[in-house]
């Protein structure tokens, strides 16, 4: 019986591991040196907050494993030794592998910063990450004031956790408005405005200069670049993006990048070993997308992939269109297709914005301006529907057509102010249309005639 | 996890923290609360109207103000922070001292209501005296346990009803949902019956008097329906009484499975239901303590579907009971009655049977196992009853065994006495047999589903732990199926508290329903009929 290893427990692995046993009968392994059992890595914030206990982020009972025979073993693997297909297991157990998947996930960046080690300093990705914070930060009383450096989506998240125990919360953001590399103008400065209305001190275009010690070797304060000004904190969240976990790696033999390089079989450069999720880097990014796509969709979707090669089917990744999602802090975003910020779009990518005229709710369309193919939508506060956009981009519809229909695609619950006929005024008055905005129709939206 | 908090404060730090104003309103809350103990310990009230109504305005205006300070200085948006380190609402010391406090009130209020100060043939004493001003107000009759318990009952749908309103200000679902609750409680359940009650004896009535009817309470949550004593009532109250007769009867066998087929059995469970009612408004705090392993979900499937048997058979034989046997008195007679019980449950088994067969998948054999349990009863009852006994039973016996172990037991002190420790809906997850029956329908004929968002979910589990059902959803999100279960009562809580927006509840078409699109979308479209494959 073949014996397939997987490093790491997160939805990659996982995922892999259950297609694989759906498919085959194969002996499966998972190891993982931070948790017993799978937990969903987006939820851990809600575990802080206590919205739930860490147990309810485990999307699978504990008999699950047992029951569908995934051998579940914890350690760190400290050494991939690729000539005998050899695991080294804390520096000690070895471990042989026909097939190894390498799904280990990211690790939080650090950038030299200095102090960036001291005690009260860390990211947030990991559930000992989420333990130390309930160290460093388990009330307003120990932690007086927390100082969050980088102004992607683990900072926001960071901040409306320490928000939901009152701690007072400054937000050094890089850029000169929120996650602006990624988001158009007006949605950035939409999400400024809800930062700040949340009581979080945000300070764009701010960089970390240094994280000063007290005697003790814990952090006392950041010194911002900029300004030279000193802010007195007792924790600092370092959360300016992630990179592949793959330092065991170095020394294997596998060919790696910033991540571990693999093909469009997820295969690396040697065999019988794969990399999928986080810390798979592409040799070639697909389409738009990067090389490395640390997203809990495409961990997924790699899992799925790889399972079918392995069990003798072997095929590509071919992710389908890009979508993605997040919250902040009160508003939900959603994504689909392409919609590029101002800094990274290409030239004949035009976009329509809309926003509401009071609450915190806006979108943007991007389309070609040369043929009006509609190329991507951003949503804040209207929940969309998937299928629909999916099909619509396969479709190759136009942007008049997705104005047109736009309520085909809304996903609000029922009894939901819509807003779609506002949008379709808009977009008529931007470009001189007379779009009359169809009523909803179940026929089209579940294709049923 | 390491540093909780595990102190038995009431407050503590933030989230779970209160501030000062929180503090006077719970203390405005209990001293309404005190004045009622006090009754209930004799203490006389001189002027007994004037002592109710500040009891009560005390009770209600702490609740609200409580709830304002909770959530009016903060965003819209969920209100989740701080749950699972409160004691009240994760099973710690405050949870189990209301759980225990709760479970007393109903063991006094069903089994011992002379402690509440009940007196048969006399003027009421204690607390039930307090209420006399105000039952008098409204039916002309002085105050009976069920009367305070009616109106404390419609007082906390209202209040926790507008505190549940500002928690999900910004969900209109909600919000529409709570207001249809608290009219629902307070229009019929409360005032109606009180007010009908004053027809007795009327003309209009042809002298006759209605026995309390709280008109969206329907055969078989309300078990009594169709007991002699009531049929007796509505039969001589003249057109009126024949009226709510045949709605009655219509409530159950029409106008439910239309509505239930066009919306799901939440049209009933959490927008009309007076159970469902209470376990939205004043159970919201406990929704997430209900128990979601696959256990748990056998249990459930066994229970509510065993009260169901029991439920017909109870009924069938209490009507039994008291039919003739002449048919030339009148057309129903007992053989008659029977016959048609045992006709319209082998219709419906067999139209399951032969169409939806597919959808009951395992559960197919259950359902033919009750089936079978009840037709040989009914066929019992006709060989071995005799006049007033069913079997070697009375069904008087089969009836008062009903209605304290359903009845009391499972809808009163487990089902609202154990909100803190089990969950707000552990009676209408595992007793409810209206709810069973609704559910029956809702997964075999309705339009109504939880669709999944495509590939969007995340696994998080925010819509399993808030599933007072004990749903896990997420199972079926993350595989990117529909939900459809006959136990969801379309409270919309799982949808609200997404992160993702993955999760909407909507009346669709009947086709692909089910397991419509277990495609991740966003995935290699080869790919997913690759996964497909079964």
């Amino acid at each position: 019986m073949e014996n397939i290893v997987i490093i790491g427990n997160g939805i990659a692995g996982v995922t892999a591991a259950r297609h694989i046993r759906k498919l085959s009968n194969k002996r499966i392994i998972i190891i993982s040196g931070e948790t017993d059992y799978f937990f969903s890595r987006t939820a851990l914030m809600y575990v802080y907050m206590g919205h739930m206990k860490f147990e309810h982020i485990q999307p699978y009972e504990d008999w699950f494993w047992e029951k569908n025979r995934i051998e579940l073993m914890r350690g760190f693997v400290t050494q991939v030794i690729t000539e005998n297909k050899q695991l080294v297991v804390d520096g000690s157990r070895s471990l042989h592998y026909d097939k190894l998947i390498i799904a280990t996930g990211s690790k939080p960046n650090k950038f030299g910063w200095p102090g960036q080690d001291l005690h009260g300093v860390q990211g947030l990705y990991s559930k000992q990450d989420l333990d130390l914070l309930e160290t460093n930060a388990p009330n307003k009383d120990v932690c007086k004031r927390a100082v969050i450096v980088g102004g992607g989506l683990i900072g926001i998240e960071l901040a409306e956790m320490l928000r939901s125990r009152d701690i007072p919360v400054t937000f050094l953001v890089r850029e000169s408005s929120f996650w602006n590399g990624v988001l158009p103008e007006g949605e950035s400065q939409m999400i400024n405005e809800h930062i700040s209305e949340h009581h979080i001190d945000l300070r764009l275009s701010s960089n970390l200069k240094e994280i000063v010690s007290d005697e003790n070797g814990k952090v006392k304060s950041i010194i911002v670049a900029e300004t030279g000004e000193e802010i007195t904190c007792d924790m600092v969240g370092l959360t300016a993006g992630v990179s592949p976990n793959i330092d065991f790696l170095k020394e294997s033999g596998i060919e790696l990048g910033r991540g571990v390089k693999v093909n469009r079989f997820l295969e690396t450069n040697v065999e019988d070993v794969y990399a999928i999720g986080d810390c798979a880097e592409q040799h070639q990014a697909i389409g738009n997308r990067r090389p490395i796509e640390a997203v809990w969709y495409t961990g997924r979707m790699m899992g799925e992939t790889v399972a079918q090669t392995i069990c003798g089917n072997k095929i590509e990744y071919r992710p389908g269109h890009w979508f993605n999602s997040a919250k902040f802090l009160d508003i939900e975003y959603q994504t689909y297709g392409w919609v590029f910020s101002e800094r990274s779009k290409k030239e004949y990518e035009k976009h329509f914005h809309w926003r509401h005229a009071t609450e915190k709710v806006c979108i943007t369309v991007a389309f070609d301006k040369d043929s009006r193919a509609f190329l991507g939508i951003n949503t804040f506060g209207i929940r969309m529907r998937h299928e629909v956009f999916d099909r619509w981009l396969t479709e190759k519809k136009d942007v008049d057509y997705v104005v047109e229909h736009l309520i085909d695609a809304n996903f609000d619950p029922e009894f939901y102010k819509n807003y779609e006929a506002e949008i379709a005024d808009k977009f008529n008055t931007e470009y001189g249309k007379s779009i009359v905005p169809k009523k909803k129709s179940l026929k089209r939206i579940f294709q049923t005639s | 996890m390491s540093t909780y908090d595990r102190s038995m404060a009431l407050t503590g730090q933030p989230p779970k923290s209160l501030n000062r104003h929180q503090k006077i309103a719970t203390l405005i809350g209990m001293f309404g609360l005190t004045i009622m103990l006090l009754a209930m310990f004799n203490v006389s009230f001189p002027q007994k109207g004037l002592w109710l109504s500040i009891s009560l305005a005390a009770i209600f205006t702490g609740t609200l103000w409580f709830s304002w300070e909770a959530y009016s200085h903060k965003l819209p948006g969920i209100k989740n922070d701080g749950v699972w380190f409160k004691s009240i609402s994760s099973r710690g010391f405050w949870g189990w001292i209301a759980g225990i406090a709760l479970t007393g009130f109903y063991i006094v209020l069903y089994f011992y209501p002379e402690y509440l100060g009940l007196v048969r043939d006399g003027d009421n004493k204690g607390v039930i005296a307090l209420f006399d001003p105000l039952s008098k107000a409204l039916s002309g009759n002085p105050a009976s346990q069920w009367f305070v318990y009616g109106t404390l009952y419609t007082v906390a749908i209202l209040a926790f009803g507008i505190k549940f309103m500002w928690k999900y200000r910004h969900n209109r679902y909600e919000r529409i949902r709570t207001m249809s609750v608290m009219f629902f409680q307070t229009a019929f359940a409360f005032i109606i019956p009180e007010v009908m009650a004053r027809l007795n004896g009327d003309k209009i009535l042809n002298g006759g008097s209605l026995p309390y009817y709280d008109l969206k309470n329907v055969w078989p949550l309300n078990y009594y329906n169709f007991e002699g004593y009531r049929i007796k009532a509505f039969l001589s109250s003249g057109d009126i009484g024949f009226a709510l007769l045949i709605f009655g009867i219509l409530s159950i066998f029409v106008i439910t499975p239309i509505l239930t087929y066009k919306y799901g059995k939440r049209w009933y469970c959490s927008w009309v239901c007076g159970c469902g009612g209470l376990a939205e408004t004043a159970g919201d705090s406990f929704r997430q303590l209900s128990d979601k392993s696959l256990k748990a979900w056998k249990i459930e499937r066994w229970v509510v579907h065993s009260v169901v048997v029991f439920v017909t058979l109870m009924t069938t034989a209490v009507v039994y009971s008291y039919l003739g046997t002449d048919t030339s008195k009148y057309w129903l007679t007992k053989s008659t009655f029977l016959i048609g019980v045992a006709s319209l449950l082998t219709l419906v088994f067999a139209w399951v049977m032969l169409f939806k067969r597919e959808q009951l998948q395992k559960d197919a054999q259950y359902g033919a196992i009750g089936y079978f349990v009840i037709i040989m009863a009914l066929i019992g009852m006709h060989f071995f009853s005799g006049d007033g006994n069913v079997f070697l039973f009375k069904s008087e016996t089969l009836r008062k065994s009903y209605s304290f172990l359903i009845g009391s037991i499972f809808s009163g002190v487990i089902g609202t006495g154990f909100y803190p420790i089990f969950g707000n809906r552990v009676w209408c997850r595992f007793g409810c047999p209206m709810a069973a029956i609704l559910g029956f329908q809702q997964r075999l004929f309705s339009r109504f589903r939880i669709t999944t968002n495509g590939g969007q979910c995340i696994s998080c589990g925010n819509c399993s732990t808030y599933c007072e059902m004990g749903i896990d959803v997420r199972a079926y999100a993350q595989k990117g199926e529909n939900i459809v279960r006959s136990s969801c009562v379309g409270c919309g809580i799982c949808s609200a508290v997404c992160p993702r927006g993955v999760l909407k509840l909507e009346n669709g078409p009947l086709k692909g329903r089910i397991d419509s699109n277990q495609v991740l979308l966003g995935n290699d479209v080869d790919l997913m009929s690759l996964v497909n494959q079964k």
